[in-house]
């Protein structure tokens, strides 16, 4: 039996016992389970699975409201955590919330490089400190024609950037998702995606304030499956722009290369701005099918900028959005 | 082995025809205990798609069958079977018109003139259309055996199109499209060799008649 002793989520974070137990997402079974709040530390023994169980499911603390949330009703928790794109887990949109359980987010470090001052390494409790945990609840649309109102829990990324102190010449920042193909099965295999994943944003884009790195869904810690422990929310973009799990971020001179637009430039472009007049080839963008509708509603239309384009377009201006796509 | 008699034939079809139901019965019950998941539509396309294509290689699998096991009553099964594919195909397409497209014809003809991928589905059906209205007996005795016959191979192509459609709209991770791939390739290439085989056991017994 293993007694862990993470001392990686300080106290304040972590919710009463009583409260802590009855979240759906320690399901054990005959597994012991034991959970202890002591001097600040957080015990967890498990006979069956010999390795500390991801923190999701524990309360966020201080999160503050945001004027850029959105009022519209967000999408249930069950469906925001059962259905999502994760390749490094599955190709199927039902399977990573399975798959995901057991992926370790601690110990987690994420390496910062490039254009920098001083290139570092931060360990994510101390990236969860670097400004005010806020709500953010954003409009979410995928490339594949289906949308979803999340209300994530995060800071904005320019936060982190200016605690990076990229150089005058850093234009681009990267983003790399990390690559631990013991615990994603996928990465085992070479006929899915290169691997690791690999984003990337103008940095003009990565200050905007609605760009945010994110820690938390519902005012509790990130489920694995939806990118735990860090991941990006650049609500104007197609979903896979946000990406997961990230371990990297690297500023850069050049435009970055990024996974999807390697694997077919002519569907996914650098920018992927959601755009209804920019058609896919696979799937007309001008509408989206909203995830908890009734089969039998129709499909909502498609706004350009998924609706944040007063915030946004100014990015843009005089660009050819048909050809930077 | 002797074929069984036309009682056991027609309790076989009643039930074979129940359990060709069975994928159907499973959507509905889900549809309403809820149970379709985050994106029921999602979820209706990929079944009815799946089962579609399932049935045709099973459909094709029929004649492969019967001559290798020497059963060929098992032929009597092969219309059902390729009307189910037919049905579940054209579940497939009202899940596209209705639920996908509410109707919307111009978008409709956008998205098969525009994604190559709906292209292929559509043929794929449009290809199988013909075969379900000529599968009475009444339709083989007004074509005659042999135009049937010929008529009915488009179901050859309809299955590859069905194959071309699946790989088409995957986006990586192309296993589960070429697994269906490998399985009709195999169906196609059985039909190819007995059909060399017996040309050339043709061309070999005319000179022997001749002599």
């Amino acid at each position: 039996m293993l007694i862990k002793k993470p001392d990686d989520i300080p106290s304040s974070e972590i919710t009463p016992k009583s409260q802590y137990l009855s979240r759906r997402k320690f399901m054990f079974g005959a597994v012991a389970t034991g959970a202890a709040l002591a001097g600040g530390y957080y015990l967890r023994t498990s006979s069956e699975i010999d390795q500390p169980v991801a923190a999701d499911g524990v309360k966020l603390s201080g999160i503050v409201k945001s004027q850029f949330s959105t009022t519209e009703k967000p999408t249930s928790f069950k469906d925001i955590t059962n259905y999502n794109n994760y390749y490094e887990f599955s190709t199927d949109k039902y399977e990573p919330n399975g798959l995901a359980r057991n992926f370790r987010t601690r110990p987690w470090t994420v390496k910062i490089d490039g254009h920098v001052k001083r290139a570092k390494t931060l360990d994510i409790d101390s990236i969860m400190k670097l400004a005010p945990l806020e709500e953010r609840i954003y409009r979410h649309r995928c490339v594949e024609g289906w949308s979803m109102v999340i209300p994530w829990v995060g800071f904005p990324l320019s936060a982190l950037i200016n605690q990076a102190e990229p150089l005058g010449k850093a234009k681009f920042v990267a983003f790399e998702t990390i690559k631990a193909p013991d615990q994603m099965p996928n990465q085992k295999r070479r006929d899915v995606l290169p691997w690791p994943y690999v984003e990337g944003l103008r940095m003009d884009e990565a200050m905007h304030p609605l760009a945010i790195l994110v820690v938390g869904l519902y005012d509790e810690v990130l489920p694995n499956v939806d990118g735990a422990p860090l991941r990006l929310a650049v609500p104007w973009k197609y979903g896979f722009k946000s990406i997961k799990a990230i371990v990297r971020i690297s500023f850069t001179d050049y435009m970055p290369p990024t996974t999807w637009n390697q694997m077919a430039p002519d569907e996914y472009g650098f920018y992927s701005n959601v755009n209804p007049t920019k058609d896919h080839p696979r799937w007309s963008q001008a509408s989206e099918r909203k995830i908890g509708a009734s089969i039998f509603a129709a499909k909502q239309r498609t706004l350009m900028f998924n609706g944040y384009a007063d915030q946004v377009a100014g990015l843009y201006s005089g660009m050819d959005l048909q050809k930077y796509y | 082995m002797k074929s069984p008699s036309l009682a056991v034939v027609r309790a076989l079809k009643v039930a074979v025809f129940l359990l060709c139901l069975a994928p159907l019965s499973v959507l509905v019950w889900k549809g309403f205990h809820e149970q379709l998941g985050a994106n029921p539509v999602d979820v209706i396309t990929r079944s009815t798609g799946k089962w579609t294509l399932t049935f045709l290689l099973i459909t094709l699998s029929v004649t492969p069958l019967r001559k290798l096991t020497h059963l060929p009553w098992l032929v009597r099964f092969r219309r059902m079977l390729g009307l189910f594919a037919f049905f579940y195909g054209s579940l497939h397409l009202m899940t596209f018109v209705w639920l996908d497209k509410f109707f919307n014809v111009q978008e409709m003809l956008h998205d098969i003139a525009k994604r190559r991928f709906i292209t292929a589905g559509m043929t794929a059906w449009a290809l199988l259309l013909p075969l379900a209205l000529t599968s009475t007996a009444g339709w083989i005795r007004r074509l005659g055996g042999k135009r049937w016959q010929q008529l009915h191979r488009l179901i050859y192509f309809s299955a590859a199109a069905g194959v071309v459609h699946f790989i088409w709209l995957v986006k990586a991770d192309l296993r589960r499209p070429l697994t269906y791939g490998f399985v009709l390739a195999g169906l196609l290439a059985y039909r190819g060799a007995s059909w060399l085989i017996a040309r050339t056991r043709s061309r070999a017994s005319v000179p022997a008649t001749e002599s």
